[in-house]
């Protein structure tokens, strides 16, 4: 079956024999895309976390074929060197990851939530925020999430 | 005086006219100092000899014509910061700015590789002085060759950001290097003193930072080869479980399925994609032999003090009798805990025409090059393992013999091969930390100080059966070093002390993981001492100072000790529904002391802030050392207050994130504050040690909010 769908700002559009294979497989492996990781496939951990028409989704548990017609953002997508987005830019001032992997998806999780509530209080990052972390830089996320959300409100005053 | 000495493979080597230009690569390090030889002597021994042919060096620097320093780490990078540290500890005596600096791990064809392991939380302190002679001997090799081009002298020359100065002429390192076919190697010179570095003892950001923030494929699991294929293996569920026979031929014709590979004692799937190989897993029938269903019951009584093998790893004066009067006993369990670190466990491996190339995360490269050249029956020298990211170690991947069975997919189907576990394969088939039972016994005095303490302990395997070990050093040892780590009693001036170790090896692999025994056993001996030091009526703080001696490391432990209680402003009475839990160890040499702040709330513990002193000697990347600290105490929660693998119907459960209780960002303080001391004048191992005292603080200001005292892991209250 053909699936449509934007990512990144880019139309593609993927030929597959089975929709019903997750969305991180067709991310990672056909679109080389691998900045979105795989980490326990039962949505459980969130490192496999991209946004779907601004929604963030754990890819690992989302069949492909519901993909038709959305609006993907991967982390790839998210900020570059040369703009990052403010979670990005947040996550680099307070020196944020250890071993990484989990990274993306916390970053994803965050941009969303920012997305809903531009400024999330410490309780809304502990329900909202519900990834695993190993290296369990948890500390210095819920900063970065803090600074991020100042950032984001400069870049869009009207959220002020 | 500068010498000419013959290059060799022992000595310095350099490479040209590979392509690129001024390559220079350093084969091994020159000792200037006996004493410090003495030190890393251990480590020198690890390196193997150069192994390959023709023109491939082992390489640690490398200069490119961007004049651009690429160094060659033998040791990996799992989120701890030691390639941030090499960087720093490389700028600073090889004169050049650390954006010139990058850093990658040594493949086995092309580097050196350290042939235990990366672990140990060692890194740092094992290469802090090596780095550096090697990096001042190449800056002055640099400029050896630089007076020659610039009809200088040595004296006349000087050196930063990669660019050699003098006589009102520069050049660059790369235009030095290049076409240099001899290089004069000097005596090793004169390291730095501390003051004159630019980066070391500088909280700079990490090099891998952007990297990670912007989802580059870094990692293991990110790899790729041309025409690569994908795998699953079929692993066992029950602990004990042997492969009997598979029934394949509904896998066999399913899309995508290369090929369904039958070995001895395993079945291994290679499709187009992953999700094809998983679905074709999903359709074999496997025949297992079950020899015995074990139950949690049972395992927890193989593991009793009183069973196994016996050593006294610590004996001072007599032994407590445990029916004399005055001595208080007391027991303590600790769980199965799984690692859980993010990136599953895989490889990338091709093999062909008797070569092999593995990609992997793993923090044992020569080792895992040697199972693979052995399961394949080829020369060492034709196995190229090439280190990625790594997506968390934590211990796990110090057997990382998946490789194995990558490699020996990919000869199969003659395509590179990329095999890596499912979450559940990852629960159920880990090298678990091993359960454990401790029995305490304690004696005061009638000035309320221990008259004696000990410390009863039974662990399954750490150190013990594993591929880091040689067999012998168990009956040469007699004890498992691993499940030892805190073990021992710091508390030197108690007259009487001593710790026993009783060792047995589980059903199913237990192994390192982070801090190894520390965690257990810092959680038992702190929880009781804190216990004693409520029955003497004293300040548990004023009654672990007066009962350390000056010997040894006592004054570093004091200082940690007293330093926490001071910023903390330690108080014994809970106030406002908030206590004060106060716990102290010391782990491969590094003194740590944690103050926590609990309140409970519907039988939920909350930890609110965590103060944290640590002595680690000199810190080469302060922010890195807290970050490290920040991780090992919440990690170290999670594995005391949430974290307990069982055993149901034969198998390890649970098998996935969410059932696996971990500390999560709810559960994370909102404050850590981590103070630094420098006790020594190099730097220690950071990454384990704060994981100690984590579980008997919160555990000591649970005692004075309820009045409880939790002896067993994950804590939780009734």
């Amino acid at each position: 079956m053909k699936i449509s769908f934007n990512i990144n700002g880019q139309a593609k559009s993927i030929e597959i024999e089975d929709g019903n294979i997750p969305l991180l497989w067709v991310i990672r492996d056909v679109l080389n895309l691998k900045g979105t990781k795989f980490g326990c496939g039962k949505a459980a951990c969130g490192a496999c976390t991209l946004h779907i028409d601004g929604e963030a989704i754990r890819s690992c548990s989302y069949a492909v074929k519901f993909a038709e017609g959305k609006n993907i953002i991967t982390i790839e997508g998210l900020g570059t060197r040369e703009n990052p987005h403010p979670v990005q830019q947040a996550w680099i001032e307070h020196i944020v990851p250890q071993c990484g992997y989990c990274q993306p998806g916390f970053m994803m999780a965050t941009a969303a939530l920012l997305n809903k509530n531009p400024k999330p209080t410490d309780d809304d990052i502990d329900n909202n925020i519900v990834n695993v972390c190993r290296c369990a830089t948890y500390t210095r996320m819920r900063k970065a999430i803090h600074r991020a959300a100042e950032l984001y409100q400069s870049s869009n005053p009207q959220n002020q | 005086m500068t010498k000419k000495k013959k290059i060799s493979r022992r000595k310095f080597l350099l490479r040209g006219g590979l392509g690129t230009l001024g390559v220079i690569a350093l084969g091994t390090y020159v000792f200037r100092n006996p004493m410090r030889r003495g030190a890393i002597e251990m480590f020198e021994d690890l390196i193997p000899p150069y192994a390959g042919k023709g023109t491939d060096a082992n390489l640690w620097f490398e200069i490119t014509k961007e004049n651009k320093v690429i160094l060659h780490s033998p040791k990996v990078e799992m989120g701890q910061g030691t390639f941030t540290g090499l960087a720093q500890i490389v700028a600073d005596e090889l004169d050049v700015d650390i954006t010139q600096i990058e850093v990658i791990g040594a493949a086995t064809a092309t580097g050196i590789v350290d042939m235990l392991s990366t672990g140990g939380s060692l890194s740092i302190a094992q290469l802090f002085i090596p780095l550096r002679e090697m990096a001042a001997t190449m800056r002055e090799m640099i400029k050896g060759e630089a007076a020659k081009k610039l009809n200088l002298t040595i004296a006349d020359l000087s050196t930063e950001k990669g660019i050699v100065s003098g006589g009102g002429k520069t050049m660059t390192y790369a235009k030095v290097a290049e076409g240099v076919e001899e290089w004069t190697i000097p005596n090793t010179p004169e390291l730095r003193p501390m003051d004159n570095y630019k980066y070391i003892g500088k909280p700079i950001k990490r090099i891998d930072l952007e990297s990670k923030v912007f989802g580059d494929p870094i990692f293991g699991m990110d790899a790729e080869m041309p025409d690569m294929l994908h795998a699953c293996v079929i692993r066992p569920e029950h602990i004990g479980a042997k492969f009997e026979s598979a029934d394949t031929t509904k896998a066999e014709k399913m899309p995508g399925v290369v090929k369904v590979i039958q070995k001895k004692n395993w079945v291994g799937i290679v499709a187009e994609t992953f999700p094809q190989a998983l679905a074709a897993k999903r359709a074999i029938k496997v025949e297992w032999d079950i020899p015995k269903q074990w139950t949690e019951e049972g395992i927890r009584k193989m593991l009793e003090v009183g069973k196994g093998s016996r050593m006294i790893t610590q004996k001072e004066g007599n032994a407590l009798e445990p029916d004399e009067e005055g001595v208080i006993s007391m027991e303590f369990k600790s769980p199965i805990g799984a690692h859980a670190q993010l990136e599953p466990n895989g490889a990338v491996a091709y093999v062909k025409d008797g070569k092999a190339t593995v990609i992997l995360s793993t923090q044992v490269i020569g080792i895992t090059q040697n199972q693979v050249a052995d399961a394949l029956g080829i020369a060492l020298e034709d196995v190229n393992i090439i280190p990625t990211y790594l997506g968390g170690g934590f211990g796990r991947r110090l057997n990382t013999v998946h490789a194995v069975k990558a490699a020996e997919m990919s000869k199969e189907v003659g395509r590179p091969v990329k095999y890596f576990f499912t979450r559940k394969e990852e629960f159920q088939n880990d090298t678990f930390r091993p359960p454990t039972h401790h029995i305490m016994r304690g004696k005061l005095n009638k000035n309320g100080l221990l008259e004696g303490l000990e410390h009863h302990y039974a662990s399954g395997d750490v150190a013990i059966n594993s591929v880091l070990m040689p067999p012998i050093a168990n009956t040469v040892l007699g004890s498992d070093m691993g499940a030892m780590r805190g073990g021992n009693i710091m508390y030197r001036g108690i007259p009487n002390h001593r710790s026993v170790q009783w060792h047995t090896t589980l059903p199913f692999a237990t192994s390192w993981w982070r801090s190894l025994g520390l965690l257990a056993n810092t959680f038992v001996i702190e929880s009781f001492m804190d216990e004693m030091a409520m029955k003497a009526g004293k300040n548990p703080v004023e009654f672990r100072l007066a009962q350390i001696n000056d010997e040894g490391q006592g004054k570093r432990i004091k200082a940690v000790i007293k330093k926490a209680a001071e910023v903390a402003k330690y108080k014994d009475k809970p106030a406002d529904g908030v206590a004060m839990g106060f716990a102290a160890s010391i782990d491969t040499g590094s003194p740590c002391a944690h103050v926590v702040e609990v309140s409970i709330k519907n039988k939920e513990i909350k930890v609110h802030k965590v103060f944290c002193v640590l002595d680690c000697g000199i810190a080469v990347n302060p922010d890195q050392v807290i970050a490290q600290c920040e991780g090992a105490i919440i990690m170290g929660m999670s594995g005391a207050m949430h974290e307990k693998m069982t055993i149901k119907d034969g198998k390890l459960y649970p098998t996935n994130y969410g059932a696996y209780d971990m500390a999560l960002m709810k559960n994370a303080p909102r404050e850590i504050d981590v103070i630094l001391l420098q006790g020594v004048d190099v730097p220690l191992p950071v990454g384990e040690p704060p994981m100690g005292p984590i579980g008997a603080a919160i555990a000591n200001a649970v005692r004075r909010l309820t009045g409880q005292r939790l002896t067993e892991l994950p804590l939780k209250l009734t």
